[in-house]
């Protein structure tokens, strides 16, 4: 753990009373009792900087670069004011947005895309409560992300002074931690302290709240500080009883099914997973926030589960005899009904979080750590596992689910209206653009349909908002994945719902020179709140018609408007049109690219396992359940 | 439901009592009572914390506390194993008729008189919930008008100390 520092002093008096250590000594904090190498829990290259008078916010600064940031997207005001002037003298790249909710997703989309910690910066009150959903949303998909916030000064804070909001009471659900800075001198361990949190363990948001006179004091700067958590103390390396058990369960399963979610992706450990995969032979399915770890062309793939997952993967969970879960958490989009959910399935639950752990479903071997050490030592025990006792049959179980691969594959049917069918168009972009792009998406049916049609071969291509559902994610997300990977073809696949609702960052795109390219699946409507209207209220479309479409007044006009941002724009409206005009926007790569692919409002996202039923519910059309006895 | 018993050693931080409450708020955990205050080592605060669970939620409750960065250990204390106590004050009506009577009452108790006016006395209470509720029981007759009590506070038997390991172990 680490040796205390001025603001834990409870810490120091304790361990000088064990062994004297000269409090002198210029250290490197220890890792805070994480049991994996002793790396320098300080993020960046542990530049030394000896002691430094500064101001705070030019510590503020400082300690980010030093940090080893490169990028920020924020938008200055009042009691951010003092840190936007060093700001402007430093290497790093800093993307004004419109608003501050797309500051927080760029940061979500930039961190999601490189696995470094996304920072956006914001000020009191309205400004740091704009964060708030960008916030919610990386902590319900465990994003590494820092936002740093003015506060009003000190002296004033509990007055309701203007631009006064408490924002750290405001985030403290929605957090993975935060601090109130209000000394300066605390800025430097702060900041090393929230890039630590948000970067390890279970990743998520942490915000740093800064008072406009801490901003303004003098303080002593000096590098790397002290981390001093004792209280946050993750565990890595999974507990080798439980491997080997694991190990022995998977020998002895016969219908196994690896279910892995975005935790993998997080920890970088798709290659470990396919070693892991093949060794087993068993299925995977790969959940929304793990789309990509594991490549869709591989024959063990057997697809998303969920709610609109497909028949082999939901069905492989519910026939299955053991999940072998790594970095998933049972959301109630994947299980269905929890008690209904794989009801013969022995569960194997790897998780960094140990909260997650028979939280929802309980875990027969429950296994904490990373699944970056977790998947190679279960692939080690499992390899003498099967050296001893041979490798089991996956044999029938195969020929079931290759029948319902072959059987329920995803389709569509055409509209009736004439217009284009929206999958057919995000099944183009995915076919023209290929796995090496990047797809971001917001949150409804294009969503799910994005998730379905475009075919993902590697991790960090797949890019949504998962547990909180955010609209609007997309267009800022894109924005900052694209700041990130700037020579990757970045797209936002966004409904005409989301895309109203973040769309001024074109103009941080097209002026920043962040040329990424946005598909409008303009159904004209709030598409997948119309499609439970259509299945579940009687077709009546109660407030989803959006007036954005074919035959309609279409307002916003969305080519005028993409136009007015300075990008260039494209309405398609013809399935013939589809390529071309998906090839003109991967020809221009030097301003946004805005296309408006008008599609029918009457195509819906299928298969469905409808709220409220078992996923043995599922259906691949409406009111059509699968035969399951001929499958057999 | 069983009633649990969970000593929380907590780093001294602003607001770190907000982040507890409101863990158990909005993870529709129920706290039964709540008592905090600092320890033998500065900087670091304890709190005792009574929670109405089963045998699944408890073990969230404890999981999801952990997660807390500044929740440094948590040790669930069971009767056998601990010493658990409450504290109460409680003003009752006594007038010259019936102060002998309540006195008598709250001797019977070990409880004590802290305050005496012509209406009323205001008694002094500390032990398990158990024996406060037979106090009150006992004095409810007499006319209880205010009750004031503290959460549970717990400590484990022996010589070990919770921050003692805490800090070695971290």
């Amino acid at each position: 753990m680490s040796k205390g520092s001025p603001i834990s002093p409870s810490l120091m008096a304790t361990k000088s009373t064990g062994a004297h250590k000269a409090p002198e000594r210029v250290e490197r904090p220890a890792d805070a009792g994480v049991d994996s190498a002793a790396v320098s829990p300080v993020l960046g290259p542990n530049n030394v900087v000896p002691p430094t008078v500064m101001t705070g916010s030019q510590a503020i600064v400082r300690s980010l670069e030093e940090l080893g940031v490169q990028d920020i997207f924020g938008l200055p005001g009042g009691a951010i004011l003092p840190t936007y002037d060093p700001l402007m003298a430093s290497k790093m790249n800093h993307v004004l947005v419109r608003h501050e909710q797309g500051a927080g997703h760029a940061a979500q989309g930039y961190a999601m895309v490189t696995g470094r910690v996304g920072v956006c910066i914001a000020t009191s009150g309205p400004g740091a409560t704009n964060l708030v959903t960008a916030i919610m949303d990386a902590h319900m998909d465990s994003v590494p992300i820092v936002a740093i916030t003015g506060q009003v000064s000190s002296g004033v804070i509990g007055t309701d002074a203007f631009q006064e909001a408490d924002i750290v009471g405001i985030t403290m659900p929605i957090t993975k931690h935060s601090f109130l800075v209000t000394d300066p001198n605390d800025i430097p361990h702060v900041m090393a302290e929230a890039f630590h949190l948000a970067s390890t363990g279970r990743p998520g948001p942490v915000l740093v709240d800064i008072a406009k006179d801490a901003q303004q004091g003098q303080m002593t700067f000096s590098w790397p500080p002290k981390i001093d958590l004792p209280g946050y103390r993750p565990v890595v390396r999974g507990h080798s009883k439980q491997v080997r058990e694991a190990a022995r369960l998977i020998a002895g399963a016969s219908k196994p099914v690896l279910y892995v979610g975005g935790g993998v992706v997080k920890a970088h450990a798709s290659a470990e997973l396919r070693e892991l995969a093949e060794l087993t032979g068993a299925p995977v399915v790969t959940t929304l926030m793990a789309r990509g770890v594991f490549p869709d062309s591989h024959p063990q793939h057997v697809g998303m589960p969920g709610m609109h997952g497909t028949v082999s993967a939901v069905t492989a969970l519910q026939q299955s005899d053991l999940l072998i879960t790594l970095g998933a958490r049972f959301d109630d989009r994947v299980t269905g009904i929890l008690k209904s959910f794989a009801p013969n399935a022995k569960v194997i639950h790897a998780d960094i979080d140990p909260a997650e752990i028979s939280k929802n479903r309980t875990a027969d071997v429950p296994i904490v750590g990373s699944v970056k050490e977790i998947i190679p030592e279960l692939t080690e025990a499992l390899r003498l596992q099967f050296e001893a006792f041979g490798t089991p049959d996956l044999t029938t179980w195969w020929a079931f689910l290759n029948n319902l691969k072959e059987t329920y594959p995803l389709g569509w049917t055409e509209p009736e209206d004439g217009l284009s069918a929206p999958q057919r168009v995000i099944e183009r972009i995915g076919a023209l653009t290929g796995p090496e792009g990047v797809y971001v998406a917001g949150v409804g049916q294009h969503q799910m349909w994005a998730s379905q049609f475009i075919k993902y071969e590697r991790p960090h291509a797949w890019l949504n908002s998962g547990g909180a559902g955010t609209m609007g994610y997309a267009v800022p997300a894109a924005m900052g994945a694209k700041v990130g990977e700037p020579d990757r073809v970045v797209w936002a696949i966004d409904g005409d719902g989301c895309f109203q609702m973040t769309n001024q960052e074109l103009a941080t795109c097209a002026i920043n020179k962040i040329p990424i390219k946005v598909a409008i699946i303009n159904n004209s409507s709030l598409g997948m709140v119309r499609q439970w209207q259509t299945l579940f209220y009687e077709g009546r479309y109660s407030n989803t018609d959006l007036n954005t479409g074919h035959d309609t007044v279409r307002i916003p006009d969305f080519v005028k408007l993409a136009d007015a941002y300075g990008c260039a724009a494209f309405r398609c409206e013809r399935d013939e049109d589809i390529d071309a005009t998906i090839q003109k926007a991967l020809e221009i790569n030097d301003r946004p690219v805005v296309i408006d692919f008008v599609v029918s409002p009457n195509s819906m996202v299928w298969p469905m396992v409808p709220a409220g039923v078992s996923n043995d519910q599922i259906q691949v059309a409406r009111n059509m359940t699968p035969e399951w006895e001929e499958e057999d | 439901m069983t009633r649990h018993t969970l000593s929380v050693l907590v780093e001294d931080k602003p607001g770190v009592l907000t982040r507890v409450a409101s863990l158990f708020a909005r993870r529709a955990f129920n706290i039964n009572s709540l008592a905090v205050g600092p320890t033998e080592v500065p900087g670091m605060s304890r709190m005792t914390v009574v929670v109405d669970a089963d045998g699944e939620l408890i073990e969230q409750v404890t999981k999801q506390l952990n997660k807390l960065v500044n929740v440094i250990k948590i040790v669930e204390l069971t009767s056998e194993s601990s010493v658990q106590r409450d504290h109460i004050l409680v003003k009752v009506r006594a007038d010259a008729a019936t102060r002998l009577q309540v006195t008598q009452a709250a001797d019977l108790f070990r409880a004590s008189v802290v305050d005496v006016s012509t209406e009323s006395v205001v008694i002094e209470a500390t032990g398990h919930p158990e024996k406060l509720t037979a106090l009150l029981s006992v004095l409810e007759p007499f006319g209880i008008r205010e009750i004031v009590q503290s959460g549970t506070l717990a400590v484990g038997r022996g010589s070990r100390s919770m921050s003692d390991r805490a800090l070695r172990s971290a």
